[in-house]
């Protein structure tokens, strides 16, 4: 079967503000039909690389395509192919909900788009506001505005920055259960945010940035697993925890030690230790990590790179 | 093309939404202006054999709204959107840097045209106008917007904030404007102010476009034209070039 083009390609991107490099090389590509996932902590080049995808900064070197489609020497058949949900809050207060929608179809060249805005409308709950005018509407609309203009001329590609940043709780399953939907239909997610279980639960893929560099790359499955080990919280009389598991912890308080460990197997060995140093286990917890764990260990860890990222 | 008509009809829509504000007020600005300078200076200037002062003066503050209100339009339409973020509408699309020049341009060219035929539509009460020649009426009204539609993107595209901007129309057009001879013919200044109104490019918008309801000019309409359209070809390349480098307005 012949291999479809990919949705998203970055290869060795270089973004140089003056002195700052806001990005150091990054290669990426994203699958079409992936709901891939963007992470990073602030500045660490995220929407940087939304922009050079979009065109709204050029790169200093390297190449991005969209569909194949270079985003520069074919920036035309590029930016039909994506539909960006910018981070901030913009709008035109010149214009009601349903002319800002129809003016970004018309940008895109389509005319007569009647029928697709009024279904964009209707699932992302705005009917009723069609005819208000942007300044009217509260932020969780204006929100809801940005993805219709996005998606206005139905890009196969899609680009959410940090779409849910100050949206209600409510707001925010319907939109998910509006881009779920929209992943179901073939097109290609990629979303940055700061809620990682967010991420979590939604991307099948997520590539983490750190300084410009891309320090993880992998399914979700496989980050969570490859930090596969486990916490064990203990609580101990004496409150003492034995010698031979001091490099095991991971955090202590006055309520008892969380230790790291590498898998389940390890769970002999601590409870010899313990037994061997006549520890008594008053109350035993095991906890999974999840992404966020997953995340802060990345971020924390030097130089880890996509290949080698360590076990907690 | 229909993303070229989109991105115009939006920025017409944009002024003409607010009309009372971005053409009503200008018409009435030149109007208040007719009213005290053509009362005041009646009978004591005679710029032209047989033209009265008032008459002399309608052209020119139709011209001067022309100028004023083109660069305006393009102007802050691009800075507001800079300030608001909203840029980005017209950035992720695939419109073309000729699309996106032209688009702001006519529509800019549009609002100038407009305050200008209205200022002479509320004129014609007060002042008795002849017009000898239209076709050089309405080329030096195209020329001229045309101008100062290139630089509202010009100015819009650099500046950041509202007083960028601000300076840029304070010190650079109003003064410009005022020492074109809206107000008087330049043969009525000493030589060396002559010599200084023949190197500001906007004399020669409102001689000609003068020249097209008198039949007389201080100089040739020709020459006013040939000046005024190889200013707008230099400034148009100029506007082209920047907005395919992304002047601005993609890093």
């Amino acid at each position: 079967m012949r291999r479809l083009v990919p949705a998203i390609q970055v290869e060795r991107v270089v973004k140089r503000y003056g002195e700052l490099q806001a990005l150091a090389g990054v290669s990426l590509e994203i699958a079409q039909g992936e709901f891939f996932g963007l992470l990073g902590p602030n500045g660490a080049g995220k929407t940087t690389l939304i922009s050079i995808l979009a065109g709204l900064a050029i790169a200093s070197s390297g190449s991005a395509r969209i569909m194949g489609h270079d985003v520069v020497a074919a920036y035309r058949q590029a930016r039909r192919a994506l539909g960006v949900v910018p981070q901030e809050l913009v709008f035109d207060p010149f214009f009601t909900v349903r002319e800002a929608l129809t003016i970004q179809s018309g940008y895109f060249g389509l005319r007569n788009n009647r029928a697709w805005i009024d279904e964009l409308l209707h699932h992302l709950d705005l009917t009723e506001k069609a005819d208000t005018n942007m300044r009217q509407l509260s932020g969780g609309m204006k929100r809801r505005v940005l993805i219709g203009q996005a998606l206005a001329h139905k890009p196969p590609v899609i680009v959410l920055d940090e779409p849910t940043a100050g949206v209600d709780v409510e707001l925010r399953q319907s939109l998910w259960q509006f881009i779920r939907r929209l992943n179901r239909d073939g097109h290609t997610i990629v979303l940055t945010t700061h809620y990682l279980e967010e991420a979590e639960a939604l991307c099948g893929r997520i590539a983490m940035l750190k300084q410009g560099e891309i320090v993880a790359n992998d399914s979700t499955q496989n980050l969570l697993q490859r930090f596969s080990g486990c916490y064990v919280n203990l609580k101990l009389a004496p409150h003492r925890l034995p010698e031979a598991l001091q490099p095991m912890l991971a955090q202590q308080d006055e309520s008892g030690f969380r230790l790291a460990l590498r898998s389940y197997d390890e769970m002999g060995h601590v409870m010899a230790a313990l037994r061997s140093a006549g520890a008594k286990v008053q109350e035993m917890e095991v906890m999974q990590p999840d992404l966020e764990e997953v995340f802060v260990k990345i971020m924390r860890s030097e130089g880890v790179t996509a290949s080698r990222a360590e076990h907690p | 093309m229909i993303g070229f008509y989109t991105l115009f009809h939006k920025e017409w829509l944009r002024f003409w939404k607010v009309k009372v504000q971005t053409v009503l007020a200008p018409v009435l600005t030149a109007l208040l202006f007719l009213l005290v300078f053509g009362h005041t200076l009646r009978g004591t200037l005679e710029p032209y054999p047989g033209i009265a002062y008032a008459a002399f003066l309608v052209p020119g503050l139709a011209m001067m709204s022309v100028l004023q209100n083109a660069f305006a339009n393009a102007s802050s339409s691009l800075t507001q959107s800079k300030m608001t973020g909203n840029i980005v509408f017209v950035l992720l699309p695939p419109l073309s840097h000729r699309e996106f020049f032209f688009a702001y341009l006519l529509a800019a060219m549009a609002r100038g045209l407009v305050c200008g035929a209205g200022v002479l539509l509320v004129t014609v009460w007060f002042v008795e106008l002849r017009c000898e020649h239209p076709l050089w009426v309405l080329a030096f009204a195209l020329l001229g917007s045309g101008i100062m539609g290139v630089l509202g993107i010009i100015a819009g595209m650099h500046s950041e904030k509202v007083d960028e901007l601000a300076a840029f129309q304070n010190f650079i057009i109003l003064p410009l404007t005022f020492l074109s001879g809206v107000f008087y013919s330049i043969h009525s200044l000493p030589p060396f102010a002559q010599v200084l109104t023949h190197l500001n490019p906007f004399f020669y918008m409102i001689d000609g476009f003068r020249y097209g309801f008198f039949g007389v000019g201080d100089v040739s309409p020709w020459l006013s034209a040939t000046i005024v359209a190889a200013c707008l070809a230099a400034l148009s390349w100029l506007t082209l070039w920047l907005i395919k480098a992304g002047y601005k307005l993609r890093h």
